[in-house]
């Protein structure tokens, strides 16, 4: 997702006040804790750091953890700038609260658009830096000396045959003042940033300790599941619950704006209840439209104007009817369908409800919006949001309209006091909707035998994520970016360039998924010039670079860099893109075996440029696991609507993922870079999907124009 | 209906409903988190435990298959192919989400238990039931080549 920063301050901040029951600390490896130890011993410098005697060093992580390493990336920020030994460090989430914890990107807390060590960087540098400066401070009065007298190195700081450790020194730091704009260290004095720092959530994470909200039991907690419409847009009509409330176990059966919840001692009791549940749903409101159907419209929205509810006109130079008129034109039209993102962990949830205060525990990746939602649902003030490890989200956890807080608050209003858990199974999440959108372009382009970009017109059809929900300020009145970007800006230079969006409608809820509106753009853009490059007799490679100015040196880099590393052998085919999103610059190469009539994927080499490389190996790992999601996306996933609008998948056997056997070896190699970090969660997945297409079709001569490649047969 | 199994090497009873999967009784009645829930129909392995020694899927076991039997979970899993398979997984820092590490652990801690030097393809077999959504896959292979090295000594 990408929500810009001039588009800050939208919705407004719901302070929350949190105390937290301290943990266990663990010795020598740096760690993390589950929740926040709230030791009244300790030193708290500044909003994001706790020293305590101990000697350990807590850094509050004001961005969820799901896999992309906020709580290592931002940790490490405050180690290098405090002098810290590594092993001292430990996170723990923030609490919920948009006044000290917001992302500066957004205006309010949350993560996303692969922005958390973007943002973080100055801030989290400044408070190590201030935290170090009170140290010397501290230090210089006890050791009786200037404090330019003073070194730290790994957490101890010295002058002469002194030295004290941050923990002996912490209740004397504590008097000291505050630097408000301390000094940070000159990159060339790095220790940590750009060292393979281990991270501090691996351990725990290998021995089942790691604790994800499924994960949380309070005494006396229900646990709840939910029917929702089959049919998008549909309501309850009515229901039955006699068979539902003879399951042993269950408790209550209660509707609510979302579907009808079933409460019970445990998920078994919950699960059968369910079962026994009869809905009676009104579709009046429905979509009814199959999928085929709508890539139908779609298509022709894409090809041309007043074929949808509203056209955008985005970009527009040049003479582009003009230039494809006198062009050799080639036309494509590439159709993708919704996806699930499908985390391995399930939306799930736990609210204790008490008199006059409620308590979450929630995988929250908008916290400041989801608390707000929870407080609106129970008409309460006094929220207290735990942000919870998540297995997982791909953007699923980032909800405009906070729909899970929204529906673990009305189960719990149900419940009354008390705790309950709500969860959503596999097919709840496969068949819930918030898809990444349906989405069609259409390409027109034309290419000189010179290798010269005469013309490029291109029309998108999709709906919009960002409409129709509590971001849609963000849009200020004009169109959502997140469906065409990456197709804006068009890397690739020509005189004669139209750029149109048609925005579709359909009750059909979608979101962002993993890279946006890249997921589509970057496979159509990288595609068609491929496309184009070969119908002009054009290396994928060279002509590229040529097509590429001066103003996108870190493109042609990245693209260098790929093709360098590239061993290509005569065996196999070879393709290439190269994508920038989030400001993340990447360029990967897939060699590709036809086994069968189907591509198997057997290397892959990656280039990325990500500015200052804060952690190489977690910069490696996400280069290695987006291209595996995206992969695994273009290869095999889809959601479909039969006719009648009811969906077709339900679980991973009907949406299948890339296991084991299926996965490529990756090479990544990181551009050098001065440049300040930029995101890598998301900028892996976009390259791979057209650089296998591209192989496949330089290899067979078919182009791979509608996904996925290899669809599940319809029994 | 009374069950009577162990977990870890500790005896344990439940009064359950006897089609309760053994995933939900390990979770909701005796409170071990360890062991995931993913999918409910053995399709990505998050709830992989050894049963009398062999990985099984725990969200498709009926507790009433349990009665008797020997169950050993994440929380407790031991000896040198899972200290090896933990080690390895931490020295390059396989996991990203976490969530189906466990399942991951425990499938391929079986792998090592039944095959000393287990070849790409060995491993294909034995790990394709686990589905890693944030597809550290080149991790889970590396990491398993590195344990089997390890025991080799």
């Amino acid at each position: 997702m990408n929500i810009q920063t001039s588009r800050r301050g939208f919705l407004t901040g719901l302070i929350v006040a949190v105390a937290l029951p301290r943990l266990a600390r663990a010795e020598g490896r740096a760690g993390y804790f589950n929740e926040l130890p709230a030791g009244d011993s300790e030193w708290a410098p500044n909003a994001f750091i706790r020293v305590a005697p101990d000697n350990t060093v807590t850094v509050l992580i004001k961005h969820i953890e799901f896999g992309q390493g906020p709580y290592t990336g931002l940790t490490t920020l405050v180690a290098e700038e405090m002098d810290a030994d590594w092993g001292q460090m430990r996170a723990a989430a923030a609490p919920a609260d948009a006044e000290k914890y917001a992302n500066l990107a957004f205006g309010m807390q949350g993560t996303g658009g692969s922005t958390a060590m973007a943002n973080s960087f100055m801030q989290m540098r400044k408070a190590g830096a201030a935290a170090r400066a009170m140290l010397v401070a501290a230090a210089a009065q006890k050791f009786g000396v200037s404090p330019d007298q003073i070194t730290i190195e790994k957490g101890v700081l010295r002058a002469g045959d002194q030295s004290a450790s941050f923990g002996e020194l912490a209740e004397a730091a504590a008097s000291q003042t505050a630097p408000e704009d301390p000094p940070v260290k000159d990159p060339a004095d790095f220790r940590l940033i750009g060292t393979d720092l281990p991270k501090v959530d691996t351990k725990a994470k290998t021995d089942g300790q790691a604790q994800f909200s499924l994960d949380v039991y309070r005494d006396g907690m229900l646990t709840a599941v939910v029917a929702h419409p089959p049919k998008f847009g549909a309501t309850v009509a009515g229901f039955d619950d006699s068979a539902a409330t003879q399951v042993a176990g269950v408790r209550k059966v209660v509707q609510i704006p979302q579907g009808v919840a079933v409460l019970a001692d445990n998920t078994f009791a919950a699960l059968k209840g369910r079962a026994a549940l009869k809905v009676d749903w009104d579709d009046s409101a429905a979509e009814t439209r199959s999928s085929e159907q709508m890539v139908q419209e779609w298509t022709a929205a894409a090809q041309a104007t007043g074929n949808s509810a509203k056209d955008w006109e985005i970009e527009a130079s040049g003479d582009v009817d003009q230039a494809l008129a006198d062009g050799d034109v080639l036309e494509a039209t590439y159709v993708f369908p919704y996806l699930a993102h499908t985390p391995m962990e399930p939306l799930d949830g736990v609210l204790e409800l008490r008199e006059g205060e409620a308590e979450v525990w929630m995988g929250s990746q908008m916290q400041t919006g989801d608390a707000a939602a929870v407080s609106q649902v129970l008409g309460m003030d006094n929220v207290r949001l735990h942000t919870m490890l998540a297995g997982g989200s791909f953007g699923r956890r980032a909800q405009p309209d906070s729909h899970f807080a929204a529906e673990l608050a009305a189960v719990a209003k149900a419940n009354g006091p008390g705790a309950v858990k709500l969860m959503w199974t596999r097919e709840d999440d496969v068949k819930g909707g918030y898809y990444r959108p349906l989405t069609v372009h259409n390409l027109k382009g034309a290419i000189g035998a010179d290798g010269k970009l005469t013309a490029w017109d291109h029309g998108i059809a999709a709906q919009s994520v960002v409409a129709g929900t509590p971001f849609e300020p963000m849009l200020q009145g004009g169109p959502d970016f997140t469906a065409f970007e990456g197709a804006s800006e068009l890397r690739y230079a020509t005189p004669n360039h139209r750029l149109r969006w048609s925005q579709m409608d359909s009750p059909v809820s979608t979101l962002w998924w993993r890279s946006v509106g890249h997921s589509h753009t970057g496979f159509a853009v990288e595609c068609f010039i491929d496309e184009l490059l070969e119908k002009a007799g054009q290396d994928p490679i060279e002509g590229r670079l040529a097509l590429l100015g001066d103003d996108h040196l870190r493109e042609k880099a990245v693209l260098q860099r790929a093709a360098e590393m590239a061993q290509m052998s005569g065996d196999y085919g070879y393709g290439v893109a190269v994508v920038k999103s989030f400001d993340t610059y990447v360029a990967q190469i897939a060699e590709v075996e036809d086994r069968g009539g189907v591509p198997h994927v057997r290397r892959v080499w990656c280039a990325v440029d990500c500015g200052i490389a804060v952690n190489p190996n977690v910069i490696r790992a996400q280069m290695e696991g987006g291209i595996g999601y995206g992969l695994s996306a273009v290869l095999y996933s889809e959601i479909t609507l039969e006719e009648g609008g009811l969906i077709r998948q339900a679980n991973w056997d009907g949406y299948p993922i890339m296991r084991i056997p299926q996965m490529p070896a990756v090479e990544v190699a990181i551009i050098p870079s001065a440049e300040p970090p930029t995101g890598v969660g998301e900028p892996g997945t976009p390259p791979i999907g057209p650089a296998v297409a591209n192989a496949w079709r330089r290899m067979t001569g078919t182009a791979l124009r509608r996904l996925p490649i290899i669809p599940v047969p319809v029994a | 209906m009374t069950i009577n199994f162990t977990v870890n090497g500790e005896d344990r009873s439940v009064d359950v409903d006897p089609d309760t999967p053994l995933l939900w009784v390990l979770r909701d009645e005796l409170k071990m988190t360890g062991t995931k829930f993913g999918c409910g129909i053995a399709q990505c392995g998050a709830c992989t435990v050894h049963l009398n020694g062999m990985p099984r899927r725990s969200c498709v076991t009926p507790i009433s298959m349990v009665d008797g039997s020997d169950v050993t979970t994440i929380e407790g899993v031991s000896g040198p192919e899972a200290e090896a398979v933990q080690a390895a997984w931490t020295a390059i820092d396989v996991p990203q989400c976490g969530y189906c590490q466990s399942g991951q652990i425990m499938s391929a801690t079986a792998l090592l238990q039944m095959v000393t030097n287990p070849t790409d393809e060995d491993i294909d077999n034995a790990m394709a039931g686990n589905i890693c959504r944030c597809a550290t896959y080149v991790r889970i292979r590396q990491a398993i080549h590195d344990a089997a090295k390890t025991l080799e000594g």
